[in-house]
């Protein structure tokens, strides 16, 4: 008798349990749920044709954010086209040809510290070496170093991944036919893994046209009058845009709607490239199956 | 001949991708170096200790006061107030995912998860700055709802899904058999998530939350924007405070070049970089000294 009262007592903790880890999940739906509700639903009034399409104007309380977006779009555009090469290529050493040892462990930790700097510290890094070091000024490429510094690891990551998932059999069945191991690499696995490498490439993208702290002191200002016209330009960028308005503008109540729109044009940016890459990813997880 | 060649290509290659692959670490000393380079002139004005430990970041008066240890500390409250969010939630959305939830809802809440990774940080500054700071104003009737609990709370949001992809990772790892033969011994499933999964995938979650706190203490733009930024010791946690990295990135613009308050920010820069490093070398200690049970060594 007693037993099944245990029995039951126990499945009533389950029960709880369960419904606690799922409230958990259902809050972190929840928090980005109101985080997007709030951006699109205030940002959706300040889009239009002329926001999109037009340089601000009155001391940038009125007028449009095409600026910050071409910015936005040639900075992280720039980050990854340094960024991919050398992320690729680290990931097929890494993967192809490294042995376990001591120097594959000393470049794992770096990359996973990398990783891990802070993007502040990355923006001062730029500062100090890109601006002043190299002497190339707070501009287009310095802020392009900087963030492609920053999704370096991103990119590794995601490649060793697609590297990975490429199967074994692949591999031996090109060298018993006689092929080299860059034969097999550039032939049979670079081919294999290059959906899953695509995908990394748009996860980096988004990440670097989404930060702000490394291009602070690198590559953007307030207010440029004119587009970009060589790489030495200062640009203007989405999310620092967002920023300056928020936080430093004169007239912060007044511009509220620019800051808004502004807001929504990057997290359709951004997670836009983010859920092609999450779909695209997940489709190509199931074929691999 | 063509065998030499070949052999000459595979060579060339080799190097050509190991010398690209040791970029990663000529960066990360370039970091450092560069940061020590621009930060370490400070020291001659003021001693580490006293930098450290100086209880007044008044960098603009005259004579102007160096002492970091508000910023240290609001940093390293604000990242502990989030952890207390974060772990909990974070740990225990992978235990959903990876235990309870069905493909379906997998397949669903996953993505969320990594959507709320992708958010630019700038719009989460700007979501606690102008939705969650009048909505703290109002209910509690505070001064400002740019404060240290308003940062905390964005910053757990950032945290969860570092720890719960991390965690989850681990604990879908854990071998099927460990499960099976609790669950054939009669325990519940909560009771083999608790009693066996739980501590067979430890040291895959202290990962998990170490790097989440990694990610909150250098986290820039939430701390800049909500935090409040006032350069004081906290006694509430209504308190605006002002986190290293907000410190760094507000005042960077202002400071003189080469001025001693440009090196005191470096230096600044040199005690966050040292934060986030150690928590990173802890990660990678504990993920590889305590491989996971049933783990292929």
């Amino acid at each position: 008798m007693q037993n099944i009262y245990f029995h039951k007592r126990r499945k009533i903790v389950e029960k709880i349990f369960f419904g606690i880890f799922r409230l958990s999940s259902a809050i972190n739906a929840l928090a980005l749920f109101i985080i997007i509700y709030f951006i699109v639903g205030k940002g959706m009034q300040a889009i239009s044709w002329t926001f999109l399409t037009e340089m601000p104007t009155d001391s940038m309380t009125k007028g449009g954010i095409l600026p910050c977006i071409i910015g936005t779009f040639i900075l992280s555009l720039c980050s990854i086209g340094i960024a991919f090469p050398i992320g690729v290529s680290s990931a097929i050493y890494l993967n192809e040809y490294a042995k376990s040892g001591t120097v594959l462990r000393i470049i794992r930790l770096c990359i996973n510290n990398l990783a891990g700097v802070p993007s502040v510290v990355f923006g001062l890094f730029g500062l100090a070496f890109f601006v002043i070091w190299l002497n190339l000024g707070v501009s287009l490429i310095s802020g392009s170093l900087t963030l492609a510094v920053l999704t370096l690891p991103v990119i590794i990551g995601a490649t060793e991944e697609a590297l990975k998932a490429v199967p074994h059999t692949y591999r031996e069945a090109s060298l018993a036919l006689g092929a080299t191991k860059w034969q097999t690499i550039y032939k049979v696995v670079l081919p294999t893994a290059l959906p899953g490498i695509l995908t990394g490439g748009i996860l980096g993208l988004a990440r670097a046209a989404g930060e702000t702290a490394p291009i602070m002191f690198t590559a953007a200002v307030f207010y440029n009058p004119s587009l970009p016209s060589s790489i030495f330009s200062k640009i203007m960028a989405l999310p620092y845009h967002i920023y300056v308005l928020a936080t430093a503008g004169t007239e912060i109540e007044k511009t509220r709607p620019l800051q808004y729109g502004t807001a929504l044009v990057l997290i359709v940016l951004v997670l836009g490239m983010n859920l092609i890459a999450i779909i695209y990813r997940s489709k190509l997880r199931r074929r691999m199956r | 001949m063509i065998i030499f060649k070949r052999q000459t290509t595979e060579k060339t290659m080799q190097w050509l991708f190991f010398t690209i692959a040791a970029a990663s670490i000529v960066i990360l000393i370039m970091i450092m170096i560069f940061l020590f380079i621009e930060g370490i002139p400070i020291f001659k004005k003021i001693s580490i200790i006293n930098f450290i430990f100086g209880k007044y970041w008044y960098p603009t008066s005259s004579p102007p006061d160096f002492g970091i240890l508000p910023l240290i500390t609001a940093s390293i409250v604000v990242t502990f107030l989030s952890s207390l969010i974060a772990v909990p939630l974070g740990v225990m959305t992978a235990i959903y995912l990876s235990e309870i939830a069905s493909t379906t809802m997998r397949e669903i809440v996953k993505p969320v998860v990594e959507m709320l990774a992708a958010l630019p940080s700038v719009v989460i500054g700007f979501f606690g700055m102008v939705v969650f700071a009048p909505f703290l104003q109002e209910t509690f009737d505070i001064a400002t709802g740019l404060n240290m609990f308003n940062a905390s709370i964005m910053l757990a949001f950032m945290a969860i899904p570092t720890i719960c992809s991390i965690s989850e990772d681990a604990i879908s790892s854990v071998p099927k058999t460990l499960k099976e033969a609790s669950l054939s011994l009669g325990a519940t499933h909560f009771e083999t998530i608790t009693r066996v999964v739980l501590p067979a995938a430890l040291s895959g979650i202290t990962t998990g939350v170490i790097l989440g706190m990694a990610r909150v203490i250098g986290e820039t733009m939430v701390v800049l924007m909500v935090a409040g930024g006032a350069a004081l010791m906290p006694s509430s946690i209504f308190d605006p405070v002002r986190p290293m990295p907000a410190s760094i990135a507000a005042e960077m613009a202002e400071a003189p070049f080469r001025g001693d308050h440009y090196f005191a920010l470096f230096a600044t820069g040199i005690v966050l970089f040292i934060f986030t490093f150690a928590f990173n070398m802890i990660a990678d200690y504990i993920s590889n000294k305590y491989k996971q049970s049933g783990e292929r060594v």
